[in-house]
Parts: structure tokens; sequence; C-alpha cells
């Protein structure tokens, strides 16, 4: 058999695939010829193999059938199969694989290999598999893991001990309860991590960068309290200490290990007052010393603040730390000012009197282009908001709500509602701010907001006519909005006689006549651009202002109709689906033909009869239902709560069956066949 | 870090480095979502989006997508310090202004390298000098298949 081709000719060929089936082609037969060559147990090329199936498993395609390749290669003596052994065994390999248990003694062996680098080698798939429960395998199955574990760190150097220590840690830490015997965890990682002390402490500066680093990884026990005083002052040499070429990025000394520092001092002061106070200087010395002009020292800076936020630091401290966060908003890196937003949100609870200094940089972030930093500074703007700013920021957030985009306005509008309800100077005011959201961003407000309106302008007594005039110029402008358009018929209903009128305090009164009113209201009735709740609203206030308006004549025309409407319930039969829609087609006659004909459905009746129709549907257990969720399966119900024939009387609006063109645009698509009718009634 | 991604314009995937055991379809999902979120995101928007509930970092060099995901609370500004640090070794290593065609063709090289920088998804050497000098020697290590150095080993 030819040797098996190279893994660089191999990604040259597959590279020029121009279609993926001739890809998966190439691949498909290289697959072939791997498998046939792992099948003859070739040593010499194995790691070739390997090498190249880990291409193709990066690619996407399936690679399982080089699992044990991987255990052989592993087991060889070159430090090449070696090297792509463990690559490959990284990668191909997950706790659910029993190949790896193989693997335990091939370990063992290279734990103990005369080359330290081998033995480093190892800590990288010790990492990769010291999660998963294949470590509970090991330590439980052999205690000897953990014991070579503790021995390492004395025989060899640091460059090896640091890895094992670390990953040792880590899969102690990780093997669940039962394996664990909780005291020899303790000992054996309190062993390393002081062996790791005696020799930082004793090492000059302790230059050697990456142990101090891999030992302050490990510090994350609240053991070691006793210790910050130590790291206070490793922290202080290395801002301190000159110029260290390899360690230093843009001019600060080893940014990794400084920021790793100041998250072990976070975790060992969160709720310790004490470590908190010995902490409390070096972190105002690193805030205030270090270089801002690149990522690196505002990457530090953002560290020191988070840990003064975490841990019980003075209010001087505090105070720093968010205006450290306001300069970072001035940044011109928005990376550092979405960073900063963020921060400042966690923080508002807690220090809002601070961060309310720097509200006018927040608010101005409104304007910035980036989405993520938007919605950041929108949400924390909702927090600022207090009684002495509502005027101010809410016409902020009222022009952020003009020009923002669609999928902020609907949070944005339920943050306006929720601000003005709390914190309204005035009920004028509010019913303004509310009017303004409704005629900005009308489509978008939730579903639930317009009965809480509702509720909210019944409570404003004296603004009733205000309101009512208000809502109804709006309604004249545009009624394409929803929300408003079902608040303005609502209102109108219920407040019409006082828009007629004429009388209003707070603004010039308008004129305007019963007849334009009705008008208005019947035009949203057949407007296409009117869902059917909507249209029930509007049918709702037309009823109402039968009583309230004094020229029952024009409501009367549809006197006729009555009869019609009202007659006996023809007999239901249940449905599979539901029962009520068979009601639209056999009682529906006079409805579709009453809305093709485009004329006012004859649902309303004059005062003097409203007693008729209420003992007709049983009395006061009537209770008019308008659904306003969801849209799209409104219907207007009278429905009886109790009642001798136990019947209930729909009349439903906007029969999809006869008129398609009106269906709310949520409705799915099969409600537009003929019946039968298979949507499900609400 | 929960896990590092490198990945093409086109959204071919050159490097996955896991640092939380997850099933193979897992592990495909994730990055599928990934890699389209963040070839989604326009030029000038902000280095870190919220995804599921990680932080995911990235960063473009050239044509690649450095790609890192972070917990709740890691600091973001130092993990695009991590991956700047992991393109100075890739750069210094494979002899200054690397390319994406080096990765692709030497693939387990950048993963030896990105074992020697961080383990178990933390930054175990902040040295730059140690960790290539590391490579170096393990590359002599290494047992030359042919008499010319030039051949690659594989």
């Amino acid at each position: 058999m030819p040797a098996p081709i190279r893994l660089r000719e191999l990604i040259r060929t597959i590279r020029t695939a121009r279609t993926q089936a001739e890809e998966r082609e190439m691949i498909q037969k290289e697959c072939a010829a791997i498998r046939s060559s792992f099948r003859e147990e070739d040593n010499t090329y194995r790691c070739r193999n390997v090498a190249k199936l880990l291409y193709m498993h990066m690619l996407g395609y399936p690679a399982h059938f080089g699992q044990l390749e991987c255990l052989k290669l592993i087991a060889s003596q070159k430090f090449t199969d070696k090297r792509i052994g463990y690559l490959g065994a990284m990668l191909l390999l997950d706790e659910r694989q029993d190949v790896h248990l193989l693997m335990t003694n091939c370990i063992k062996n290279d734990l103990n290999h005369s080359t330290q680098y081998v033995q480093a080698w190892l800590s990288a798939p010790w990492a990769a598999w010291a999660h998963q429960r294949c470590a509970e395998t090991w330590l439980g199955g052999g205690g000897e893991t953990a014991e070579n574990l503790k021995l390492l760190p004395e025989k060899k150097g640091s460059s090896v001990c640091r890895p094992r220590d670390q990953e040792g840690a880590r899969v102690d830490g990780d093997v669940p309860p039962s394996h664990q015997k909780p005291a020899q965890r303790e000992e054996t990682t309190v062993n390393c991590l002081e062996l790791q002390w005696k020799e930082i402490l004793g090492l000059n500066k302790g230059r050697s960068g990456s142990v101090l680093h891999t030992s302050v990884v490990l510090l994350m026990l609240s053991h070691f309290r006793k210790l910050v005083p130590q790291l206070v002052r490793i922290l202080k040499n290395l801002i301190m200490s000159g110029y260290s070429p390899e360690h230093d990025v843009s001019g600060i000394s080893d940014p990794f290990l400084q920021v790793r520092i100041l998250r072990l001092l976070r975790i060992l002061g969160r709720s310790d007052d004490d470590s908190s106070e010995a902490m409390n200087d070096i972190l105002a010395q690193v805030a205030t010393n270090t270089e801002t002009s690149k990522n690196v020292g505002n990457a530090i800076l953002y560290e020191t603040v988070l840990t003064i936020m975490d841990i019980k630091s003075e209010s001087g401290l505090r105070v720093l730390a968010i205006n450290i966060l306001g300069r970072f908003l001035l940044n011109n890196d928005k990376n550092i000012r979405y960073v900063a937003l963020t921060s400042l949100l966690k923080t508002v609870q807690t220090d809002h009197n601070a961060v309310q200094r720097h509200r006018s940089t927040i608010v101005d972030c409104l304007k910035d282009l980036d989405v993520s930093i938007k919605r950041r500074a929108m949400e924390l703007s909702f927090a600022l908001v207090n009684g002495n700013n509502i005027r101010g920021m809410m016409k902020e957030l009222l022009y952020f709500l003009d020009s923002c985009d669609p999928d902020f306005k609907a949070d944005c509008a339920s943050g306006v509602f929720h601000a003005a309800e709390k914190y309204a100077p005035s009920k004028r005011w509010h019913i303004d701010t509310i009017m303004r959201v409704l005629t900005t961003a009308g489509s978008y407000v939730r579903d639930d907001s317009v009965p809480n309106l509702i509720q909210l302008i019944t409570n404003s007594v004296e603004m009733h006519a205000y309101t009512v005039q208000r809502l109804y110029k709006a309604l004249l402008d545009d009624i394409s909005q929803q929300p408003l358009v079902q608040v303005s018929s609502w209102c109108i209903g219920e407040y019409g006689d006082l828009l007629v009128s004429g009388q209003c305090e707070e603004e010039e009164p308008i004129q305007v006549t019963e007849d334009e009113v009705l008008d208005v209201l019947e035009g949203l009735l057949v407007s296409n651009m009117s869902s059917p709740v909507t249209r029930g609203y509007s049918l709702t206030a037309i009823m109402k202002l039968s009583t309230r308006f004094s020229s029952i004549n024009r409501i009367k025309k549809y006197d006729h109709m009555r009869p019609a409407l009202l007659e006996r319930m023809p007999i239901m039969e249940k449905t599979a689906t539901n029962g009520p829609t068979e009601i639209v087609q056999t009682n529906g006659e006079a409805e579709p033909s009453s809305l093709e004909s485009k004329t006012l459905p004859p649902v309303t009746q004059p005062t003097s009869q409203a007693n008729d129709l209420l003992d007709l549907l049983g009395g006061n257990d009537v209770v008019p239902v308008i659904q306003t969720a969801p849209p799209h399966k409104a219907c207007l119900c009278w429905r009886r709560t109790a009642g001798p024939t136990g019947r209930s009387l729909s009349i439903r609006w906007a029969d999809p069956c006869s008129s398609p063109a009106r269906v709310h645009p949520h409705s799915p698509a099969f409600l537009l066949d003929g019946p039968p009718l298979t949507a499900p009634l609400q | 870090m929960q896990f590092m991604l490198l990945f093409s314009r086109q959204g071919k995937l050159r490097l996955q480095k896991w640092y939380v055991p997850l099933s193979d379809k897992e592990k495909k999902k994730v990055t599928r979502e990934l890699v389209q979120t963040v070839l989604a995101r326009k030029p000038k928007m902000c280095s870190f989006l919220e995804w599921r509930d990680l932080k995911v970092i990235y960063k473009r060099y050239a044509s690649l997508y450095f790609c890192c995901a972070i917990e709740a609370q890691e600091n973001e500004l130092i993990t695009l310090e991590i991956i700047h640090r992991y393109v100075e070794l890739l750069d210094k290593y494979f002899g200054s202004q690397v390319c994406e065609l080096d990765i692709i063709f030497n693939f387990e090289k950048a993963y030896f390298i990105l074992d020697e920088f961080l383990l178990g998804g933390e930054a175990q050497e902040t040295s730059k000098k140690n960790v290539l000098k590391a490579i170096e020697q393990a590359d002599l290590l290494q047992e030359p298949r042919h008499e010319y150095f030039n051949v690659p080993v594989y």
C-alpha cells in the first residue's frame, strides 16, 4: 500500500473542492484510506493519519474511528506520536467514551517520564478531562493519581509543577461528593499550595510569574484570607517593579497577573471586613496609578472597580470607583463605554446618588450608534429616574422613543409608563406623556397597557374632558395605531357627552357634533386597519353613546334588524375543536350581509329598552367581555355566567369567512379558507 | 473561559477549544449559532455580546474571527488582551505576518501554542518568551521524518 498522503497535501486538496459534495467525496475517499491503514496497524504513518483525521473532524465530519488510534499513539515512545495522540484525545474524546479509561495507565507512566516537557505537556489533556466525570473514575479508582500529583512539586522544576497543581486542585474540586474524601482533598490542595508559597516567598521579587499566576488561580478558597496581606504586597511589588519585557503589555507589567490578583482579592474580601480594610490602600493605588491610554490599563481599572464594588469598601473608595466608571463613559472606545454602562447598572441600586452625578453622560449615551450601548443606557436611565429629575429625563426618553429601533420601542414604552406612574408630578403631565407615547410608538405598546391606561384615565376625574378631547384629536389624525385607537374609542364612549358639550378647562375646547363623533367611530369599524379588538372597542363605544347622546335617531335607524339579531338561537352543535364556531355559520346570515353592505351592525338600542335586553340575557349575570389578547381571536361576547338555558349569545365581528381582508395579520392562514372553521375560539 | 473558536469570514471553523464538557452534537449546535450571531454583527459594533447566559468576546484579525465565551463575572477587557496575546504568540511563532493560511495548514501547531498559553480556560503563562521557548523545545523533541528539516513532519 502506498504511503498515505501528507497532511498538507490533504488540506490543499480539500481546499480546491468547489462544492460541498465534492469536498464530501474527497473526505470519504481519504477516510476509507485511513481506515484501511488503521486496520493494517501501520505504526509509521499512524500519526500522520490521525492528524488528517483531526483536520477532517474540524471540518465537521465524523471521526470516532480514530479514538483508539489516539490511544495507541499516546502509548508510543515517540514524542511526535504522543503529541498528536494527546491532541487527538482532547479533541475527539469526551466523558462518554470508555476509551479514556484506558488512558489512565499511559498518563500515569508519562507523568513519571524523564523529560519534563512530556510532563508539562500532560497538563493540557489533564485539564481537558478534569471537568468531566472521568476525573471521578481516576481519583476514585486510584488515590495514587492524587498521590502522584502531590509528589511532583517536590521533584520537578517550576515549569512542571504549576500546571500539575492547578489541575490537581481543579480535579479535586470537581470530584462529586461520593468520591471525595474531604480531608484528603483539603490536604492535597493545601500541600500543593503551601509548597507553592514557599517557592514564591523564597524567590526574589516573585519573578516566576507563571508560578505566581497559577498559585493565584488556585487560591479560590476562603481559607486563605490570612494571605491577603501577602497578596497585597505582591500586587504592590508588581506595580512598582521595573520593566520586564516578556511580561509587559503596553507598558504595564504583567496585567494578567494583576487582574488575577484583583479577582482573588475580590473573592477573599467579599463579606469580610478585615480583609477589605487591608485592601483599601492598594486598590486606591491601583485605581489612581494605572495608565489608561490603552485597553490593558482599562482592563485593570475595570477589575479594580469590580473588586471595590464587591468587597466591603469604604464609601470614598466606592465613589472613586463610580467616578472611574463615569470616566469610562467618556472614552472613545465603545467597548469601554459598554462595560461602564453594564457595571453602573449593577451598582445603581446600592450607590444611587453617586451614579446620579453621571446622569447627563448616561443620557448622552442614548444617542450612541451601537445598539447594545443604547439598550444599556436606556435601562440605566430608567433606573435613575426619580421624583426630581422626572421631567427632564422623560423629555430625553421620549425623544429616544421617537428615534430608536423598533426592538426597543416596546421596552421603552413600558419603561416610560412605569416611570410616569411612579413619579408623575401632575395628572395633566401624566396624561400628556401617555398621549405622546401612544402617538409615537402606539403600535409597540404592550397589550396589557391598554386596560392599565384606561384605569388611569378613569382615576383622574377632573381630566376627563381634557383627555377625551386630546384623544379625539389624535384619532382624527391617525387610526393605524391600535392601542391608541382602542383607548380613544373607549374614552369617547365613556365621556362622549363631555366632548360634545364643549367643556374643557385645560385647553381650548373644540366644537364637535354628535354626528361627527359617530362618524369617526363608524369609520373605525369599517377601516381595514382596525383589528377585531379595536372594532369591539368602537362598537361598545357606540353602544354606550346611545345612552349619552341625545340624537338617538341615527342609532334607531337600525331598529329593524333587532328582531333578526335577537331571535332565538339555533341549536348549537358541539364540534371536536370548538362548539361555538358553528354558531357563526348558522346565525351569521344577518351579520355578514350587514357587514358587506357596509352599514353599522345592529347592536345598539335605546336606553329604555336596555333592560329588555338584559332580561333576555338573564339579568345581572351579563358581563361584557372585550378580549384584548390575543387580538386575532377577538370577539365581542356577551356571555351569561349562569342562566336557564345555559346558552351563550355570541356576536362575532370580522367574520373571517366573509371578509378575509380584514382579518388581523396574526391569524393563521387556514382561517382564510372556507368552512368548516377549525380555529379555536378564545 | 468556557470555549474559544476561530472561524473565517465565511463561517468555516479553523480552531475550536472547549474548556467545558459538551457532547459533540451540542458543540456543533453552539458553534453554528455563535458563528451566525457573530458574523451578523456590523463592523462598528461593540466587541461584546450577550449570548445565552454567557458573555461572548470577539475580535476580528484580518480574515479570522477570534471568539471567546466567558462567564458573567469575568472581565471582558482582559479577555480581549488574552486574545491579543494569543495572536502575538502565533505571530512570533510563524515568523511575523501570520495569516489565516498559516493556521489552516498548521492547525496542530496553533493548538499546541494555545495549550501552552491557556490552561483550563485561564492564562497559565504570562511571559511571551517562556511560551515560545517551550514550543520551540517541544518542536525540537519531535523526531524528524526526513533528513531535510523543511519537510513537514506528518
